[in-house]
């Protein structure tokens, strides 16, 4: 008779736990696409070689993101757990032969405080992760994501197989309602809300769909989890379709993410020949089968309904909103689509129990919620915490703060769709309703911070020209509104500004936002009203004075060369794309600023800060 | 058939245009065919002009219009023919905050293109993109499927010569 998968899973994770007990040596070693980047693939292969030439049987382990990717390659040493970053190839045989050999620790390859200078051996005791709180993320780093074994081995499916076993539909459903748990893609809408919307409405086949187009710039978390835990969202789904009465289910991803493709489609081919997807899961009567998606470079795809139109093989254009998608959605069936990183929220919640998830957060925003950390930030990289974690807690104590001792100035939050925060606003503890309340919103949880050399019409310039290339064209209020703020911005930025042209910017971001039927168009005006808002001065001082106080905006600056601070290295020269720089050896050198292009070239290569930009 | 098939044949091989037909067949009877049967065309004829279009509404029973709409809706279909090399210039938010643009003009002196133009000689595509995913190694250039990291407008000479 075939064995009972549940017992056979069970049974395979016993193995697994004995093979990866408490003294047993390997390493992990993060193969993000950061880290892939750093050459983190090559030092793998370089370990596994080093350790055969050496006759040692360590394992090597290639996991998903482990998030600091400030700091790759990086790896853990089991058991002593010692967290070596920056490893180059060259570092290989000396780790082998001293730590892995004899248990010595490697003192460049461990992370250093540059705050006390100390010197810190393992991952949780770095202040980047300190005040995290990794449910979601944090077991990237612990599995292979090939593998379906080593996420058996942390636990995983285990969820799948109580829901199946002890629960009902409506008994799922009523957990993750009671444990609070809301859309992580952006609108913060109850997940259990949609499911028994779902479940509800009549027609059939019903559907789940993991929306994976993750497109806003500045937001990676979704593909770390999609490349390093696959299994965690299939499962998800499996449960969800499971609460709705779905029979099938879809991952729509962006076409830019090929590795996550690939583990997804080996994860849900490793999970059907388990048991644990396809026809009669685990023994029951319940049948789930999930397919992948590929987008083709659309923005506006992750909008609900033009995702739906874009699986369907047509122009992704959304819809208006008085059909619900759980009633009429992919095919105009009955539909319920979540985020990638819900998803993953919800084998946590039917695993520990909704007290334990809603014990965590905020009040209106429970769980957990990772963010990507990036811009002018010594520590970029993916963080999970904590809803209600303040914005400094994030910023400072974890991010480290910016780089070069220079100022704050403000924080994108929520893509495209969201606004900036200043630094008197640093103390709000971030939810979905706190943001939104300060005018900006979650989004899908990019935070790119900006110091005193970003300037705010420029940004909301970049995202205007983002939205007007993004918008699909449907509604004139967003299609021709968008242009036009665009264009203004162009010309303020070029020193053309006019008086009254803020006005008549938040006069139009009105119109557009009222007039659009999706999200698209109702946020796009966002990072114009929120740096208006904020940072009405340096909008005022472009259009009055034309001056750029960032010195950002070309037109309204120009670079010189300050003779006190110049000692004539001629690096600058060297660099100049344009032959712009001259001047002879230990002598201070001049800038022509007809040929200038105002790269910034120069500026990264002098040593002595002696360019000077007004 | 085969009046159609002289005209594809005008650009592409004979194994080409056989491996559009299968491509086309395999998808024919699928619901939402259209863009996997364009993802795959792409890849298998490098870009869709046309006369790809044509076969392919004929394949799927599917109004020209409707093929044409897809690929022109969608930023990674392209319509002509494209460089050896694709350069993509990263102009999310954490690479263009980082100095992302600054990447771009140099690319254009240097190939003296626009962004989404090919180079005379065929060998380099430049192409601006809205964000890898990468945004901890900013400002990001990829060149075909190589991430480079930490660019400066001075590095992209010494990227570029790797590829020739």
């Amino acid at each position: 008779m075939k064995e009972n998968p549940d017992t056979q899973a069970r049974r395979v994770q016993d193995d697994l736990r004995l093979n990866y007990g408490p003294n047993k040596k390997f390493i992990t070693i993060c193969a993000g696409t950061g880290c892939r980047a750093y050459g983190s693939l090559k030092v793998k292969d370089a370990l596994e070689a080093e350790l055969k030439k050496q006759n040692m049987n360590v394992e090597v382990l290639a996991t998903g993101c482990f998030g600091f990717c400030e700091k790759g390659p990086m790896l853990v040493i089991h058991p002593d757990k010692y967290f070596y970053q920056q490893v180059k190839v060259e570092d290989v045989p000396e780790i082998v032969s001293k730590t892995l050999a004899k248990g010595e620790v490697i003192g460049r390859l461990l992370y250093r405080d540059p705050d006390t200078k100390k010197t810190l051996f393992r991952e949780e005791d770095l202040p980047f992760y300190k005040k995290q709180l990794r449910v979601v993320f944090g077991r990237n780093g612990m599995i292979d994501p090939t593998r379906i074994d080593d996420y058996l081995a942390i636990d995983g499916y285990q969820a799948l197989g109580k829901a199946l076993s002890e629960m009902t539909p409506e008994g799922v459903i009523s957990e993750v309602k009671k444990a609070g748990l809301r859309g992580r893609g952006g609108g913060g809408f109850h997940a259990a809300f949609k499911w028994e919307g779902a479940r509800r409405a009549h027609g059939s086949p019903k559907y789940v769909i993991a929306n994976g187009d993750e497109g806003d710039p500045g937001a990676y978390m979704d593909r770390s989890l999609m490349e390093g835990n696959p299994h965690s969202i299939i499962e998800g789904m499996i449960i969800g379709a499971y609460a709705v009465g779905a029979q099938d289910g879809y991952i729509y991803v962006r076409n830019e993410y090929p590795l996550a493709v690939t583990h997804l489609t080996m994860a849900i081919a490793s999970a059907k020949e388990a048991g644990l997807l396809g026809k009669n899961i685990l023994g029951t009567n319940f049948s789930f089968d999930i397919h992948i998606t590929k987008g083709a470079g659309a923005f506006v795809c992750g909008e609900s309904s033009a995702l739906f139109a874009s699986i369907e093989g047509r122009a992704g254009e959304p819809r208006a909103k008085y059909v619900h998608a759980v009633e009429k959605g992919l095919w105009d069936k009955p539909t319920a689509l979540n985020n990638v990183e819900t998803w993953a929220n919800v084998p946590l919640i039917i695993n520990r129990g909704a007290d334990w998830y809603a014990a965590i957060g905020t009040e209106g925003s429970k769980g957990t919620k990772i963010f990507s950390l990036v811009g002018k930030i010594n520590n970029t990289g993916l963080i999970e915490v904590p809803m209600g974690t303040t914005l400094y807690e994030i910023i400072y104590d974890m991010g480290g703060g910016i780089p070069n001792g220079r100022k704050f100035k403000a924080v994108q939050t929520g893509g495209p769709s969201g606004g900036c925060i200043p630094e008197s606003l640093l103390d709000i503890p971030v939810d979905f309703d706190k943001l939104y309340e300060v005018g900006s919103m979650m989004g899908s949880g990019g935070m790119i911070v900006m110091d005193d050399r970003s300037c705010m019409v420029d940004v909301a310039r970049y995202f205007l020209a983002f939205l007007q290339e993004e918008s699909c064209g449907k509604c004139v209020p967003c299609r021709e509104g968008v242009r036009r703020m665009n264009n203004i911005l162009e010309d303020i930025c070029a020193g053309k500004g006019r008086e009254g042209d803020v006005e008549l910017l938040e006069k139009i971001a009105t119109g557009v936002a009222d007039g659009s039927l999706c999200a698209l168009g109702g946020s796009a005006p966002n990072p114009v009203l929120s740096t208006i808002k904020y940072f009405r001065e340096e909008y005022e001082a472009h259009i009055k004075d034309h001056r750029c106080p960032a010195g950002v905006c070309k037109a309204l600056i120009t670079y010189s060369i300050i003779p006190e601070k110049c000692t004539g290295c001629g690096l600058c020269i060297k660099v100049c794309p344009t032959q712009a720089t001259s001047g002879e050896k230990k002598k201070a050198h001049k800038i022509n600023n007809d040929k200038c292009t105002r790269c910034g070239a120069c500026i990264e290569s002098c040593k002595f800060e002696a360019i000077l930009v007004k | 058939m085969k009046a159609e098939d002289t005209e594809l044949l005008k650009e592409f091989t004979k194994e080409q245009v056989a491996k559009l037909n299968s491509i086309i067949e395999k998808f024919k009877s699928k619901p939402g065919g259209l863009i996997p049967v364009l993802e795959e065309a792409q890849v298998a004829l490098e870009y869709i002009p046309i006369s790809v279009q044509k076969r392919i509404a004929t394949g799927l029973n599917l109004p020209l219009s409707r093929v044409y709409g897809v690929v022109t809706f969608y930023s990674f279909f392209t319509m002509t023919p494209r460089g050896k090399h694709t350069v993509r210039v990263c102009l999310g938010t954490a690479c263009y905050v980082r100095g992302g643009k600054a990447l771009t003009d140099t690319l254009e002196k240097q190939f003296g293109i626009k962004q989404g133009e090919t180079t005379p000689d065929r060998m380099f595509t430049l192409e601006s993109v809205r964000c890898l995913g990468a945004c901890g190694l900013g400002p990001v250039i990829v060149v075909d499927e190589d991430v480079h990291g930490r660019i400066k407008p001075g590095k992209v000479k010494e990227v570029l010569s790797q590829y020739n």
